[in-house]
């Protein structure tokens, strides 16, 4: 999904076609078939400048009542930094991602660990494991009301948290402020991912780490 | 005359100079004339004072795909059928008097020069230089700076993977800001900024034109800067969004091959835009200022040529492929707008609708008169030569606590704080991110890496230009040498101050021929460059600081080295000298003497002929996979080069080496073409016969492991302490929140 001020698409074709194997296209974002996809990708970068409110505007762009389609018939959604800004914008999240806690843009590699395996997104994965992945943005700190956060953990819907090397959610391993260190979570049904860090930029060795592709590796597993 | 010495220091034009013009053109310019002359007379635009001595550069390279000169940015062959085009510029005056902005459009400018040649950027890096950080104002600078450079780089998805910052009295008012950008284009598919061929459109594209910079390159730039004179109307604002939209649009509209020509708006707006590329063309254009899109009302003619708004890029077309071209914009929902057309009479002429507003020969206007600089030796220099290094003492405190001292000194520390607020990964390329000796960007699709670096030096250059400038382009491949790369091609900026006066003058002169000596030695050509003059603050000049962007290529992306110990049990040995030995002339120009005596004194020099056959060793050693790493000794000397090491990697050291002479200066002297490298004991004999092939001094050291960085009878510092002093020097420095300092004292 390619908004004006994307910069993850790139990124994301470059893992899903020349690391993965797979076929994969850009959508633009006043385009509205999803014909033939089976998952979304919506990248990281600053659409519409992040101008107003992160994912505000671009929420709005006609691809996103497609998108919602797609979701709401089952087809698996990712949205990563910029894009799961905007999935909260676009309501096919819940919660809301805000101003890092110290304020600065923070590009670095953090820890999380894996909630739950019972995701389309993580099956790949062992409940716990900690996975290497880094981030990227100036607003990643989650925020909930206390019913949402309730909800999220009750039905296992919370992903990743940020936490140390050996697996504890700290205040010293959350880069950003977010809520209980929430890294990532999923929709109630389970199709739809947002998370603050960049799996695609840590799927290859020469880049540092591989912990990235557990997450595309799983989306292939339930594709199959 | 009938122009007023007030309207002239305006556009920072001297009185000859006006005569100059009314002579060359027959009649007295009106103002819109005289204001399009100023822009393009200034120093920023038209090098008047510089121009000479920047020839004196090397611009030849069997690499090189398009000379410096003849267009923006010289182009360099990488291999694989691709090219690279870089260019570093400074932003100084603009971040002196709003930090943020002002650094944010210096990334949005070079980005844009980039953009112009066809390549899409893949590549920042940035070079800084603040007043010391116990200053609030110096701080206030250095965190908008960072914060400006953060926030544009980073909406543009294009990745900060290196630079450098120092910190000196010498710029406190003046901060400089050089940025540089670095793209990569197929190489049949570089663009050309020359305008030609009569009738072609001219399609100004992106931001609309407001009143903002209006004087930047004649005003701010080009004279002395004076802080107390307010000049925010001067500094333009940046839309990052914009120019991410503009980079995109811009790209795919290149490849309807349609785009005859591409220029970037920047210093000096569309007068400069407009004349500089149908000067390279031969041609002469027709622009109507009230085709120009306007972010307010009531512009006046003047305002829409000599506005710097940013994010703004002209095209060429034929008329029979406006459609075509302007249909991509608008899928980028980006304005665009015919503005003008090409002619062939030589002549730029400027309507508001049919009024005729100026008529001005482009020959003329593009030939500023051209300065030779009279220089003198400046009053400081004998009295910085003739200090007997010798006669200081060694401080009193082992050399553990200097060490420590150093390594928390903020133009040595580490610049995570920095970088950590830059994308430096986005675009998936960055196998070396900041905080090695150089960038390693991997290029897809090959099995080649590019590496990145800029350095400076103003302690050198202040204290001998020549070997200053020789010592920073040595330096630069230096550093692209322990990653393994060799060196292709340099770009610069040179940071001075007025060069009317000789001792600037001076400086100047032999900075650029001490930059040629190194650029000879190395066969590499400089492909592009900036001159920033008029940096001073109520009479005083910054430090000399030409600064250097180097470019070197890796064939090999999976042969590339470290700064990183990387075992413990390793051999450590010090390429460039036989033993460690101590002589104060080392001491010269160093941090070490900064920081603990205070003083900036002394001769610095560099052998050519050793360093490069350093390098080749280094290089050579690296391809063929002997090192575990490889570090330059440059601030702070040996201890720090060893420390920074250790601290990179956590393992520790112990040295066996005999340290004779002055140990300050042995271990924190700055002697030149020095590097640090580890390898197994296996690989020792293999590395040795390199380094006779070459004709390379070389002392082992000692080996790696332990806690600490021990040298017996010397100093035994724990790795913890260096690596706390190293880590959160530079948020100390300033007094920002950080851990508190590391208990355990360093031991001797």
């Amino acid at each position: 999904m390619v908004f004006p001020g994307t910069w993850s698409d790139g990124d994301c074709y470059h893992v899903a076609t020349s690391v993965l194997g797979q076929d994969a296209r850009y959508v633009w974002h006043k385009d509205t078939d999803l014909s033939g996809i089976d998952c979304v990708v919506l990248p990281g970068g600053f659409s519409y400048g992040d101008y107003l409110r992160t994912g505000a505007i671009a929420r709005f762009s006609p691809v996103m009542d497609t998108v919602e389609r797609f979701a709401e018939a089952g087809g698996l959604v990712i949205g990563i930094c910029n894009g799961f800004q905007i999935l909260c914008e676009a309501g096919l999240l819940p919660g809301v991602l805000t101003r890092n806690h110290h304020v600065q843009f923070r590009c670095q590699w953090v820890d999380l660990r894996v909630e739950t395996t019972n995701t389309p997104f993580t099956s790949a994965c062992e409940r716990g494991d900690v996975l290497r992945i880094p981030i990227s943005h100036g607003e990643g700190s989650y925020y909930a009301d206390p019913d949402t956060l309730a909800k999220l953990n009750a039905g296992g819907h919370v992903a990743f948290r940020y936490c140390t090397p050996d697996g504890e959610p700290t205040t010293d391993a959350n880069p950003n402020g977010s809520l209980e260190n929430i890294a990532g979570i999923v929709n109630a049904r389970g199709n739809v991912l947002g998370m603050m860090p960049h799996p695609e930029r840590c799927c290859e060795a020469v880049l540092g780490g591989t912990d990235g592709r557990r997450i595309f590796e799983s989306v292939l597993r339930a594709m199959a | 005359m009938p122009v007023s010495k007030e309207i002239l220091d305006e556009i920072a034009l001297s009185e000859a100079e006006y005569a100059a013009i009314v002579e060359r053109l027959g009649r007295e310019p009106n103002p819109l004339e005289l204001g399009m002359f100023g822009a393009l007379w200034s120093e920023h635009c038209g090098y008047k004072h510089s121009k000479l001595l920047l020839r004196r550069l090397p611009s030849h390279s069997p690499r090189l795909l398009v000379a410096p000169g003849a267009e923006n940015a010289g182009v360099v062959d990488i291999g694989d059928g691709l090219a690279v085009v870089m260019k570093v510029e400074s932003h100084n005056h603009p971040s002196a008097v709003e930090p943020y902005q002002g650094a944010a459009t210096g990334v949005g400018g070079i980005v844009r020069d980039i953009l112009a040649m066809g390549a899409r950027p893949i590549a920042l890096l940035n070079s800084l230089r603040f007043g010391p950080l116990d200053s609030a104002r110096n701080r206030e600078l250095f965190s908008g700076v960072i914060g400006g450079i953060s926030w544009y780089g980073n909406c543009i998805g294009v990745p900060d993977v290196g630079g450098e910052v120092a910190f000196s009295e010498s710029y406190s008012g003046n901060p400089l800001v050089n940025a540089l950008c670095l793209g990569l284009v197929e190489k049949g598919r570089v663009v050309r900024a020359r305008a030609s061929g009569e009738g072609n459109l001219l399609v100004l594209v992106g931001a609309d034109t407001g009143v903002d910079g209006i004087h930047g390159a004649s005003g701010l730039a080009s004279r002395t800067f004076e802080e107390e004179r307010e000049m925010r109307p001067t500094v333009q604002v940046g839309n990052p969004f914009l120019e991410k939209v503009l980079i995109e649009a811009c790209l795919e509209v290149l490849e309807t091959g349609h785009v005859l020509a591409m220029q970037d708006l920047g210093a000096a707006g569309l007068t400069s835009t407009v004349v500089e590329s149908v000067a390279r063309g031969g041609a002469g254009a027709v622009v109507d200022v009230s085709k120009v899109p306007r972010r307010e009302h009531g512009m006046t003619p003047y305002e829409v040529m000599l506005s710097e708004s940013q994010e703004r890029m002209l095209v060429v077309v034929a008329p029979e492929h406006e459609d075509a071209v302007r249909s991509v914009f608008d899928k980028w929902d980006l304005e665009s707008s015919v503005i003008g057309r090409v002619t062939a009479d030589g002549l730029v002429c400027v309507y508001d609708g049919s009024s005729e507003e100026a008529r001005l020969p482009v020959d003329v206007l593009t030939d500023p008169p051209l300065y030779t600089l009279q220089g003198a030796t400046p009053a400081y220099m004998e009295q910085t030569r003739s200090i007997d290094l010798g006669a200081l003492p060694p401080p009193d405190d082992g050399a553990g606590s200097v060490l420590i001292r150093l390594l928390a000194y903020p133009d040595i520390a580490g610049k995570e704080w920095i970088y950590r607020q830059y994308d430096h990964q986005v675009q998936t390329n960055t196998l070396q991110p900041p905080g090695g000796d150089a960038a390693v960007l991997r290029i897809k699709g090959t099995s080649t890496a590019i590496a990145l670096t800029t350095d400076g030096n103003g302690r050198y250059c202040y204290l001998d230009p020549v070997a200053g400038g020789a010592i920073v382009v040595a330096e630069a491949c230096r550093n692209l040498a322990c990653v393994g790369a060799e060196p292709l091609a340099l770009t610069d900026c040179l940071n001075f101050g007025n060069p009317e006066r000789e001792d600037v003058s001076y400086q100047l002169e032999g900075c650029i021929d001490g930059m040629v000596q190194a650029c000879e030695a190395f066969g590499i050509p400089v492909i592009s460059g900036n001159v920033s003059l008029y940096n001073e603050t109520r009479g005083v000049a910054v430090w000399p600081t030409p600064v250097v962007g180097a470019l070197g290529l890796i064939e090999n992306a999976e042969r590339r080295c470290g700064t990183a110990f990387t075992i413990a049990g390793s051999d450590v040995i010090l390429l460039g000298a036989a033993e460690v030995s101590g002589d104060s002339s080392a001491l010269a120009g160093s941090s070490y003497m900064e920081l603990m005596h205070g003083m900036v004194a002394g001769v610095p020099s560099i052998d050519l002929d050793l360093e490069v056959r350093v390098q080749r060793l280094c290089r050579r050693a690296v391809r063929e996979g002997l090192l575990e790493s490889a570090h330059d000794c440059a601030d702070g000397g040996l201890a720090v080069a060893l420390a920074e090491s250790c601290i990179a990697g956590g393992i520790g050291f112990l040295g066996t080496a005999e340290v004779t002479g002055r140990w300050d200066a042995a271990l924190f002297g700055e002697t030149q073409s020095r590097i640090v490298v580890s390898l197994a004991a296996s690989t020792l004999p293999a590395f040795g016969r390199l380094a006779a092939e070459e004709g390379v001094p070389w002392v082992r050291l000692g080996t790696t492991g332990g806690n600490s960085l021990a040298i017996p009878g010397v100093m035994d510092v724990p790795l913890a302490a260096m690596d706390d002093a190293w880590r959160h020097g530079l948020e100390r420095a300033a007094g920002w929140t950080a851990p508190e300092l590391f208990e355990e004292e360093p031991g001797i």
